[in-house]
């Protein structure tokens, strides 16, 4: 990947984040969860899916399902600097007067499928998988469930019939944040090793690092169809990615910030000095 | 034609139908061979079955999913209302063995809160077929539905010949000015002895196969409720939310009242034996429907009078 695509990719990603952060006042939003797969969606969007404002009723689209929900702020980011929908609404969110909040709506262009329940979307990509697979059709479908997500018996349920049903068109993509929602996953619920795991799954797995452009890359652009086997990126990525202030942070889980401080975390982003965060915001949502 | 039979043929004529089961194929054992990759067996996942046939019917596919009741309403209720509920996806859930029909399984095989649970969920339709006959006659419109839908499957032989199904609308078998049973699914056969029964003692009995429980037949109950002294519902189901629920919340609604006797399950799971022992322990054999209907009916006058 050369020098001008990743400087483009991160251009993008930082235009992304500050929307995020924007979404993170007047209500807040899940802003670390959002902030640790911001790479991911930028990327699949601009390099990998064939997915455009044009072409969302096309069967033969790909597929992006945001199973673990809380990173919506990532992907409305994403569909408002592509073109998808109107930058303006963002500044419509949580309001009644649009469709735009805390989870995925499909109402709204380019969202897929509504998820919040966790351990869903990974079985109505399998559906969407077969169904493409019954067609001879090549599209990829590509669901993104988070570390914590996992804990959920149905995510390990559905990984048992992809397997069966070899559908190697279907990529899960894992934001391994390390965080379930206010606790370490390995102090909780310890998931490691995830590919050990996989593996005897029968999955084809990869491990890379979620916020390398390159490694992105080289995992995507690395995959091939006809292997029989589910695909697993296992991204690993850092909760608040971008803001040092609330990187890894437990208690920066779901914020709701002043505009002062979401203006300073703005700032933050761009290298600026940390922002000073005085807000509660180990909210439990 | 059996039920196997029937949505075979519908599903040859028809490329969106996709059957699938979670390991339960005592319906639908020939079916693998016919259909090819449009049958779709997901193991004992009745969860993820669910939610791929969200996926499935995403890309205009019609799921016909197959699952023992009581497993595909409750363990997985929450994928139901979720991924086919919120979407108003028409994914058609066949319960089998619901009610009395898990005979000797025991109360974690016992559907019987499915018709309160499912019914709930905004735009499901739910429907229960009094024999194979009546299940086949309705399933074409069933399938044909834009809406989700959960189908008390029902595949036991009956001798009554049915009626062509009328989308929403009721069977009335007979009217009377009595007494009108209500009722839905297997119980319809005793139902129909009980009415023999309760007419060779000289009552005027109505009797309702009712078919389609969401929607339910509005404007026939509330006619009923006008011209029969004494409703009796008949089902295999909790009392709470069922046919007695529906009939209540069709009354309040309407601002009207009558004289209802239910015959439900109160609180409680049912004794498991084999079919007809389970009828005969929780009276719902024709000579106790009969013997409750005509004591309610007395008890009924004496207070009208």
């Amino acid at each position: 990947m050369d020098k001008n695509k990743i400087e483009g990719l991160q251009f993008l990603a930082t235009k992304v984040r500050e929307h995020i952060i924007t979404m993170s006042a007047d209500g807040g939003c899940f802003i670390g969860a959002s902030l640790s797969c911001a790479d991911l969606i930028v990327y699949l969007y601009s390099e990998f899916l064939n997915i455009t404002p044009n072409n969302l009723t096309d069967s033969e689209r790909d597929y992006l399902f945001l199973s673990k929900g809380h990173d919506v702020p990532a992907l409305y980011g994403t569909l408002a600097e592509l073109g998808f929908i109107e930058k303006k609404r963002l500044s419509n969110h949580l309001s009644t007067t649009d469709s735009i909040y805390w989870h995925p709506n499909r109402a709204v262009p380019g969202v897929e499928y509504h998820s919040g329940s966790l351990g869903h979307l990974p079985s109505v990509g399998i559906g969407v998988a077969m169904d493409c697979k019954m067609k001879k059709q090549t599209n990829r479908i590509v669901v993104i469930v988070g570390d914590g997500e996992m804990n959920e018996g149905t995510f390990w349920e559905a990984l048992l019939v992809a397997n069966a049903y070899k559908l190697d068109n279907l990529i899960i993509l894992v934001d391994r944040n390390h965080f379930q929602a206010n606790i370490r996953t390995e102090d909780l619920i310890p998931l490691e090793s995830l590919e050990k795991k996989f593996e005897a799954f029968n999955c084809s797995v990869n491990r890379i690092n979620g916020h390398d452009f390159e490694e992105i890359d080289a995992a995507f652009k690395g995959l091939k169809q006809g292997t029989g086997k589910v695909n697993v990126i296992v991204a690993d990525t850092l909760r608040g990615k971008g803001l040092p202030s609330i990187e890894a942070r437990a208690d920066r889980w779901f914020c709701n910030f002043t505009r002062e401080e979401t203006n300073a975390l703005i700032r933050e982003l761009h290298g600026e000095m940390k922002a000073k965060i005085e807000s509660e915001t180990l909210t439990v949502r | 034609m059996t039920y196997e039979e029937t949505l075979t043929e519908l599903a040859k004529n028809d490329e969106r139908i996709v059957v699938m089961t979670a390991e339960n194929r005592a319906l639908i054992r020939n079916m693998p061979k016919i259909l090819g990759e449009r049958f779709i067996d997901t193991g004992i996942t009745e969860q993820t079955m669910v939610g791929a046939a969200a996926g499935l019917a995403l890309r205009g596919r019609i799921p016909v999913v197959h699952a023992l009741a009581s497993f595909l309403t409750m363990r997985a209720f929450e994928f139901i209302r979720t991924d086919v509920g919120i979407s108003h996806l028409p994914v058609k859930l066949c319960g089998y063995i619901p009610g009395f029909l898990s005979d000797a399984n025991g109360p974690t095989h016992q559907a019987i809160e499915d018709v309160s649970i499912l019914r709930g969920i905004p735009g499901m339709e739910v429907y229960a077929p009094a024999d194979e006959q009546d299940l086949v006659t309705m399933l074409p419109a069933m399938i044909e539905s834009p809406s989700p839908a959960y189908i008390r499957i029902n595949h036991r032989k009956g001798e009554y010949q049915h009626k062509a199904y009328i989308p929403g609308k009721a069977e009335v078998i007979s009217s009377g000015n009595d007494i009108t049973l209500l009722t839905y699914g297997l119980l319809f056969e005793n139902s129909l002895k009980a009415k023999a029964l309760l007419e060779k003692e000289g009552y005027s009995v109505g009797l309702v196969n009712l078919r389609s429980l969401k929607p339910i037949d509005e404007e026939l109950i509330l006619n009923i409720a006008n011209e029969t002294d004494l409703i009796v519902t008949i089902e295999d189901h909790f009392l709470t939310g069922g046919l007695y629920s529906i009939l209540a919340e069709l009354f309040l609604k309407n601002k009207i009242t009558c004289n209802v006797f239910p015959m439900a399950l109160r609180e409680r799971w049912f004794k498991p034996a084999l079919l007809n022992d389970v009828l005969a322990f929780e009276e719902y054999t024709p000579e106790k429907i009969a013997e409750h209907t005509i004591r309610e009916f007395e008890n009924t006058l004496v207070t009208l009078k």
